[in-house]
């Protein structure tokens, strides 16, 4: 019975002491609602750390078929990442905007994020049918299985950031910056960044080690 | 081109008596019951208080409802494998053919871990973790809700399998190259994966909402030392949940593209390795061993202290234990498959991790045990299911220890020894705790008490019952018998395993039991009401309110001064005296959403559509899915305002006051 003797803040109030902040109660939506999409993008770094796993493990099971170094066009990934990094730098420039309810910059910005995204998407669907053409399938090996999906989920993952700033554009032009809207906005900007630090693991381990191998 | 893919009258097994007269009877008994709510007129009800509820206490109920069905439908598989192999001795074929056990297994085994022992423990969460740290909701209601029927989607689809189709005939582990489109056709393996992506996704975003909400949504002065025991089991658990269910999701996924889009992830031909797979699988599923058992560890401390009358011993210790556990659960994973054939180094250093993490294991059983020591200990039914978890789990752990010597798992690896040992942890550890914690939150949730005499005679039947059914499959383990046998020749394993059978039919005695304990309490409810609220003298602050709880929990946000919260509350207000005036204000709370239901009505229709290659349906179900997410993203409002004065109302009327 060593708890008796303690006694509760709420009964003592001249005890007067700092809250320490995991002591201060429940925290504000915002916040409760920022860190739970943390959570949710590590869940989802983990599931791309599988991906990248498998890769790492398949990368020279090409079964006589075609090899990074004879597939990969460094040409090609290099203006992919550029139109990638850019659009994380527009999409801070978005928040900027947001954070100042300045509509006319959020359209602005969130429109050159989406051109230069779609604008990678393209590139990637491009090289993906080029190396199609040539035979290279994921059916081919287990390489090229291990491949497609680790750059395919990738790619999916900015379509689907693209719709998702879509329906934030157009909740914006209807309900203006209600304290929703911006918490979602400000969950889009993580998950684009998320995807910027994906796609820079995603450049190194497969364009540029393959590139080596 | 086929308008509904490979689906034809084929796909319903009319020549197989058993299969029939099990789904008529499930057709017959679901039919009864939407009948009777039919004809009652309870639809609207059941609609507003429930299918679109976003309470906490509400979705954790139906979590733990669909769980006590799928444990039925479970242990019927167990109770026909155990007959089938009490028979099929010598040259006796017993009355299950090959292909039809090899589904029976393989459906016991996901069923019981994915849809049994996962929505048991997270509707346990579900409901008490909000109460426990004194907040009015899990941090984000309507995925909660969502969570939930996404699980029960994946229940039906695998459900669906038993009257249409088939299920996998691969364990319930599904390993490739066995799980390969070469070598398993049939759309069983894809109704275990379909199943377990949507159950999945549900799991993930009940991980992320739970940690959100224990890291984020405490009462105010509820620091991290002063978290009742079972929220922390509770977070080591999500934190599980968050880490590992997405390795499962991209595991499965690749697997899902070899079967449908001919990858070569795990196959045999064009570099795939199947043995990547099995890594894989089990770097989710040794974790997640530890997702189930960690909350049941949870609610053996919040149940040993509360019936001892003692704080529990050890707190600190006891959340180090809890989060080194989470932690060493990650580096275990290999003990699965030491006969893989990795180096000496690599099953050495993977035998050793295992040995340790038996330690913070035991660790825990010292502080339950010194907890009770020096109590006065009542023995209610929740504390005899933790006294009969403590011994057994020590066994469940010492096989399980046993088997972590590489050498010793080359002798024992498949065999039935090892089908003992997870079975004695997982029932003697899992099951046990989420009946202790069944008989323990009842009356928090319902207002009244289980009947403790039934109670108590499930626990004995369940208990002798467990011990044996499975002593002798560590016997026949010993003896060579290996798992997932459908017949054998050797006549002297015939009288262990009939041995099993009895034991089997002891533990289905313990279950109509329990069934007759939920009839006769809700028969019994006047005599067995709880108007105090606190029916056990408890300790933390889900007995500090009402039973059952109002919707939002709390009429004022409690103040946090110890660990055991409510039981300092009542030490520091011993004498019954006048409840102070209460500031009352108006409470937010969320508004009931459709979300969950509709979309999970998609799920199971895109589901369906891809198990049978029906592609127009498939992407009619994710457009109806994304279209139900949109509508709820335009929705004008998201919360109801409760006014001060019904709060005030129900406090007058259930009146709550810390005296004992």
């Amino acid at each position: 019975m060593n708890d008796v003797a303690v006694a509760l803040p709420a009964l003592r109030p001249d005890l007067r002491y700092e809250i320490p902040a995991s002591e201060a109660g429940p925290a504000p939506k915002r916040i409760v609602v920022a860190y739970g999409f943390w959570i949710f993008l590590l869940s989802d770094v983990v599931m791309f750390s599988t991906l990248f796993a498998s890769y790492a493990v398949l990368a020279r099971s090409t079964a006589g078929g075609p090899s990074g170094v004879q597939l990969f066009n460094q040409v090609n990934v290099a203006v992919e990442t550029a139109c990638l990094l850019a659009s994380s730098y527009t999409c801070g420039l978005m928040s900027l905007s947001v954070e100042s309810r300045n509509r006319a910059g959020t359209y602005l910005w969130a429109l050159v994020t989406a051109a230069l995204g779609a604008a990678f998407l393209a590139l990637e669907l491009q090289e993906f049918a080029g190396m199609i053409a040539r035979g290279a399938t994921p059916q081919r090996s287990a390489f090229l299985s291990a491949f497609f999906t680790l750059v395919g989920c990738h790619g999916l993952h900015v379509a689907a950031g693209l719709v998702w700033l879509a329906v934030m554009m157009v909740q914006v032009a209807l309900r203006g910056f209600l304290p929703s809207v911006s918490r979602r906005l400000n969950c889009f900007s993580l998950f684009w960044h998320a995807l910027d630090i994906v796609w820079v693991w995603l450049f190194t381990v497969v364009y540029l080690l393959g590139i080596r191998a | 081109m086929n308008l509904l893919g490979k689906l034809d009258w084929s796909a319903i097994p009319f020549d197989q008596p058993i299969i029939m007269v099990a789904s008529a009877l499930m057709i017959l008994v679901i039919g009864a019951i939407l009948g009777w709510i039919t004809l009652k007129g309870h639809w609207p009800y059941l609609w507003s208080e429930w299918i679109t509820s976003v309470d906490h206490k509400r979705i954790g109920v139906m979590y733990i409802l669909l769980a006590m069905v799928m444990l039925l439908r479970g242990f019927t598989d167990a109770i026909m494998m155990r007959a089938q192999q009490a028979v099929a001795a010598g040259g006796a074929e017993g009355y299950l053919p090959p292909e039809h056990f090899d589904q029976i297994f393989s459906a016991h085994g996901t069923i019981m871990i994915f849809f049994m022992a996962m929505p048991f423990v997270i509707g346990l969460m579900n409901i008490i973790l909000p109460l426990q740290l004194g907040v009015r909701d899990v941090a984000f209601p309507t995925l909660n809700s969502v969570s939930f029927w996404l699980t029960a989607s994946g229940t039906l689809l695998i459900n669906i399998s038993l009257v249409v189709g088939e299920f996998a005939k691969t364990g319930w582990v599904a390993y490739p190259p066995l799980a390969e489109l070469q070598f398993s056709p049939g759309v069983g393996v894809d109704y275990y994966l379909w199943s377990l992506q949507i159950s999945g996704i549900g799991t993930l975003m009940t991980g992320i909402n739970f940690v959100t909400t224990i890291l984020k949504m405490r009462a105010p002065g509820m620091g991290y030392m002063r978290m009742p025991v079972f929220c922390w089991t509770a977070l080591a658990s999500n934190l599980l949940i968050v880490a590992a269910f997405p390795v499962l999701t991209a595991t499965f996924a690749m697997l899902l593209l070899d079967r449908y889009l001919g990858f070569h992830f795990f196959t045999v031909e064009a570099g795939g390795n199947a043995m990547m797979y099995i890594n894989l699988f089990w770097v989710w599923g040794h974790p997640e061993v530890y997702i189930l058992i960690l909350p049941a560890f949870g609610v053996f401390s919040e149940v040993v202290a509360t019936f001892s009358g003692k704080p529990l011993f050890g707190y600190r210790s006891m959340v180090a234990a809890t989060m080194a556990i989470c932690v060493l659960s990650f580096l275990v994973w290999l003990h699965h498959f030491f006969t893989m054939g990795a180096s000496a180094d690599v099953n050495g250093f993977f035998g050793v991790m295992t040995m340790i993490i038996a330690v913070p294991t035991g660790v825990k059983i010292f502080n339950w045990l010194f907890t009770m020591y020096g109590g006065r200990v009542r023995f209610s039914v929740p504390i005899l299911w933790s006294i009969g978890f403590m011994v057994t789990f020590v066994i469940g752990g010492m096989t399980g220890v046993l088997m972590a010597v590489p050498p010793a798992d080359f002798q024992l690896h498949n065999s039935l020894f090892l089908v003992a040992h997870f079975h004695n942890v997982i029932i003697g550890g899992v099951v046990f705790g989420v009946f202790a914690a069944y008989n323990y939150w009842f009356p928090k949730v319902f207002g009244f008490r289980l009947h403790e005499g039934w109670g108590k005679a499930s626990f004995w039947c369940w208990l002798v019952g467990f011990y044996l059914a499975f002593m002798p499959l560590y016997a026949l383990g010993l003896m060579g018998m290996t798992r997932r046998l459908q017949h054998y020749d050797n006549p002297e394993w015939q009288p262990w395993l009939v041995a099993a059978a009895v034991g089997a039919a002891v533990i289905l005695v313990g279950v109509a039991c329990q069934v007759a304990q939920l009839a006769v309490s809700i028969r019994d409810r006047r005599l067995l009401r709880d108007l105090t609220g606190d029916p056990w003298n408890g300790r933390t602050l889900e007995w500090s309110t009402s039973s059952p709880p109002p919707a939002w929990n709390f009429a004022v946000l409690p103040q946090v001064g110890d660990i055991d919260a409510w039981w300092s509350r009542k030490q520091a207000m011993p004498a019954r005296q006048e409840a102070p005036a209460r500031p009352y204000q108006a409470i937010e709370m969320p508004k009931n959403s459709p979300t969950g239901f509709i979309t999970a009505f998609f799920a199971v229709v895109t589901g369906f559509a891809l198990i049978w290659h029906i592609w127009w349906m498939a992407g009619l179900g994710l457009v109806g899915a994304f279209l139900t997410i949109l509508a709820f993203a335009f929705r004008r409002e998201e919360e109801i305002e409760i006014p001060a004065a019904e709060i005030a109302r129900f406090d007058r009327v259930h009146e709550m006051e810390p005296a004992q």
